[in-house]
C-alpha cells in the first residue's frame, strides 16, 4: 500500500507511536494540534447543525418550526458553540499548534505539557456547554447579558457558563505558551524580523488572549455568584448595575473578535506570498498592525453599548476610537492587493479562500464602521444588519481563512494532496454560498428585521428564503472538504516537502514532519519570504 | 543577572517580608475603616487606591518582579496598562452619565 511504502521510509510524527494512549498523553504539539482540529471539527458540526435550524425556522414568517423558547436556546447555543469552542480556538490551536514552532525553527513549543493541558481544558468546557444543551439548553444568547442571565433565565447559564469559563483558561495557555515560545524558541538567525507575518500576527493573538481572557472569566464567575448567592453586581434590583457587566464583556468579547480574525490574517498573509511568488509587501507595516490591531482592539469595546443606557459622550469617545482600529486592518488588505501586484499568481485552492477573504472580510470591515457611527448605529442595532456585518468577519473572514490554511498546509499536515478540482469547486460553492446566506441579511437589518425573533413580518419572507437557501448552498461547501480530506488520507497523491514551493522552514522538512520537525535545528540566513533559496518538490502520484 | 546569564533568586530577608506583610495589613484595616465614611466621589478612587499599592506590594516583594529581568518587568506593566484601560473607559462611562438630565426627571 502506498500509505505503507510513505511510512516505511521514516518515522514522521504519524508513526511514531500508535495507540489512543500514544496520542491522549502525546507532547508533540503537532498531534495535538491533530486532537485540537478533531475537536473542533465536531464543535464546528453541532453549531452549524443550530444554524441550520434557525434558517429552516425562519423559511416562512410564522413560528411553525420551533417554539419561541427553543428558538431562543437555538441561537444562544449556536453563539456559544462557533464563538468560544470553534472560532477562538479554530487557527491558534490547529494550524498555530502544528505550525508556529516549526515556522520559527523550534522542535516543539516552549511548554508541551501546558499545550496537552489547555486541550483536555478545551474538552472539559466543551462537555459541560453540551452537558447544559443536552439538559435543557440555554436562552440567555451567547452574551449572557443581565439581569436576564442572572436573575430571570431558568436555563442552564451556570453550567454554560462555567463551560466558557474553563475553556478560557485553555485559550490563556496556548496563548502564554506561544509568546514564550517566541520570545525564546527561535533557531538561531531567525530574528524577529525574519519571522513569517504568521508567527507576528500569532504573537499579537497571544497577548490578547493572555490580557483579555481573565477579565470574561471573572466576569462569568461574577455572573454565577449573582446568580447562586444573590450579589448585587450586575442587578440593579440588588444594587448592581447591568450596563457594568457589558463594559466588562465586551472588554474581552471585543477584543475576541481579533483572537478570532488576527489568525486568519496570519494565513492570508502566507498564502498571498507564496501564491503571488513575493514577499508581502511592506513587511514591517503588516507585522506593526497586527500588534495595533490588539492593542488598539482594546479602545473601542463601548460602540457595543450605543443604545445600552451608555453615557452620551462615552458613546462619542468609543465611536472615535472605533474608526481607528480600520486603519491597521486596511493596511493588511492594501498590502496584501499589492503583493499581488506583478506577482506570478496561481489560482490553487488555498489561493481562492485568500482571494474570498480578501473580499468578505473588507465587506465585514466596512460595515463595521457603519456600526462605530452613532447615528447609524441607533437605526441598525440589534437588526439582521450586525448580523450579517459580523458574520462577514468571522465566517467570511475567519472560516475562510481557516479553509485556506487547511487547505494550504494539508500535504504538510498528512503527506497527501487533496483532489484539487473537487477543493475548488468547494472554494466556489462556500463562496456564493455565504454571499447568499448573509447578504440578504444586511437588507433585511436595514429595513429593521430584528435578530432573535422566530417570526417575523410577510415582507421580510423572498430575503429571508433567500437567506435559508444560501445556508444550504454553503452547508453542502462544508461537506464537501470534510469528504475529500477523508479520501486524501488515503488515497491523496504524495506530496512532498514543498508541493507549493513555499519559503518558510516548515516546508524545509519531510511530509508528515519527524517527531522533532527537523533532523538538525535550522540556521537562517534569509529573509522571510525570500524565494530564491526555494526548492519546490514533485507531487508523485503513488496514491493512485 | 547570574554568570550564566539566568536571572538570579534573589531571596529577601525575613525582616523585608514581615514588614511588607504588616503593610498589607495596615492596608487592609484602612481600607475596613475608609469604608465607613462617605467620602462622596472619593470612595472608590481611596479605596482602588489602597488596593493598587497592596497590589505592587505583593507583586514587587512576594512575586520577586523588583529583582526580575527587564521583560517580566514589562509583561507587569502590560498587565497594569490594560487595567487601566478597563477601569479608565468604563469611567469615562460611569463619570459622565450624569452630565445629560433625565427627561422629566
Amino acid at each position: 500500500m502506498a500509505t505503507a511504502a510513505i511510512t516505511a521510509e521514516r518515522e514522521t510524527y504519524l508513526n511514531s507511536a500508535y495507540g489512543l494512549k500514544s496520542w491522549l498523553l502525546t507532547k508533540d504539539h503537532k498531534r495535538i494540534a491533530v486532537l485540537y482540529f478533531i475537536t473542533i471539527s465536531i464543535f464546528f458540526a453541532i453549531g452549524g447543525t443550530f444554524a441550520g435550524l434557525i434558517r429552516l425556522e425562519l423559511l416562512t414568517p410564522e413560528g411553525d418550526l420551533v417554539s419561541s423558547e427553543t428558538y431562543n436556546k437555538l441561537f444562544t447555543m449556536h453563539g456559544v458553540i462557533m464563538v468560544f469552542f470553534f472560532l477562538i480556538p479554530s487557527i491558534p490551536a490547529t494550524l498555530g499548534n502544528f505550525f508556529l514552532p516549526m515556522m520559527i525553527g523550534a522542535r516543539d513549543l516552549a511548554f508541551p505539557r501546558i499545550n496537552l493541558l489547555s486541550w483536555y481544558l478545551l474538552i472539559a468546557g466543551g462537555a459541560f456547554a453540551i452537558f447544559a444543551m443536552v439538559a435543557g439548553g440555554v436562552d440567555t444568547g451567547w452574551t449572557f447579558y443581565t439581569p436576564y442571565s442572572t436573575s430571570y433565565s431558568t436555563t442552564y447559564v451556570i453550567a454554560t457558563a462555567l463551560g466558557i469559563f474553563i475553556a478560557g483558561f485553555s485559550s490563556i495557555l496556548t496563548g502564554l505558551n506561544f509568546v514564550v515560545t517566541v520570545h525564546r524558541m527561535r533557531a538561531p538567525g531567525m530574528t524577529w524580523f525574519r519571522l513569517p507575518l504568521f508567527v507576528w500576527s500569532h504573537y499579537a493573538t497571544s497577548l490578547i488572549q493572555v490580557l483579555g481572557t481573565p477579565v470574561i472569566a471573572v466576569t462569568l464567575f461574577l455572573v454565577l455568584c449573582e446568580r447562586l448567592f444573590h450579589l448585587g453586581i450586575f442587578d440593579p434590583a440588588l444594587g448592581g448595575d447591568p450596563v457594568l457587566f457589558q463594559h466588562l464583556f465586551w472588554f474581552y468579547s471585543h477584543p475576541a473578535v481579533y483572537i478570532m480574525v488576527l489568525p486568519g490574517m496570519a494565513v492570508i498573509s502566507e498564502i498571498v506570498s507564496t501564491f503571488s511568488r513575493k514577499p508581502v509587501y511592506g513587511y514591517a507595516f503588516v507585522a506593526f498592525s497586527s500588534m495595533a490591531i490588539a492593542v488598539i482592539g482594546f479602545l473601542v469595546w463601548g460602540h457595543h453599548l450605543f443604545v445600552s443606557g451608555q453615557s452620551l459622550y462615552a458613546g462619542l469617545v468609543f465611536s472615535f476610537l472605533s474608526y481607528f482600529v480600520a486603519i491597521p486592518s486596511a493596511v493588511k488588505v492594501f498590502n496584501w492587493t499589492a503583493t499581488l501586484y506583478r506577482g506570478s499568481i496561481s489560482y490553487d485552492t488555498p489561493m481562492l479562500y485568500a482571494f474570498g477573504f480578501i473580499g468578505l472580510f473588507t465587506i465585514g470591515g466596512l460595515t463595521g464602521l457603519f456600526v462605530a457611527s452613532l447615528g447609524m448605529d441607533v437605526h441598525v442595532t440589534d437588526t439582521y444588519f450586525v448580523i450579517a456585518h459580523f458574520h462577514y468577519v468571522m465566517v467570511g473572514g475567519t472560516i475562510m481563512a481557516y479553509l485556506g490554511g487547511v487547505h494550504y498546509w494539508w500535504p504538510k499536515m498528512t503527506g497527501r494532496m487533496y483532489p484539487e478540482g473537487f477543493a475548488k469547486l468547494s472554494a466556489l460553492v462556500i463562496f456564493i454560498g455565504f454571499n447568499l446566506t448573509f447578504f440578504p441579511q444586511f437588507i433585511l437589518g436595514y429595513l429593521g428585521m430584528p435578530r432573535r425573533y422566530h417570526e417575523y413580518s410577510q415582507e421580510f419572507q423572498l430575503l429571508h428564503v433567500l437567506s435559508s437557501a444560501g445556508a444550504s448552498v454553503l452547508a453542502v461547501g462544508y461537506i464537501m472538504p470534510a469528504i475529500y480530506f477523508l479520501w486524501s488520507l488515503r488515497y491523496g497523491p504524495v506530496a512532498g516537502a514543498n508541493p507549493w514551493g513555499a519559503s518558510g522552514l516548515e516546508w524545509r522538512t519531510p511530509s508528515p514532519p519527524p517527531t522533532h520537525n527537523f533532523d538538525r535545528i535550522p540556521v537562517v540566513t534569509f529573509d522571510a519570504y525570500d524565494y530564491s533559496t526555494v526548492i519546490p518538490t514533485e507531487v508523485n502520484d503513488v496514491g493512485h | 543577572m547570574n554568570q550564566h546569564g539566568e536571572p538570579s533568586h534573589h531571596v529577601d530577608s525575613v525582616r523585608t517580608y514581615v514588614g511588607v506583610l504588616i503593610a498589607l495589613l495596615i492596608a487592609t484595616i484602612v481600607t475596613a475603616l475608609v469604608a465607613t465614611l462617605d467620602l462622596g466621589p472619593f470612595n472608590i478612587i481611596v479605596a482602588l487606591g489602597i488596593a493598587c499599592v497592596k497590589m505592587m506590594l505583593v507583586v514587587l516583594f512576594f512575586m520577586h518582579v523588583r529583582y526580575s529581568t527587564l521583560l517580566t518587568r514589562l509583561v507587569m506593566i502590560g498587565g497594569l496598562m490594560w487595567l487601566a484601560i478597563l477601569l479608565l473607559l468604563s469611567f469615562v462611562d460611569f463619570g459622565t452619565r450624569g452630565w445629560i438630565g433625565v427627561p422629566g426627571k
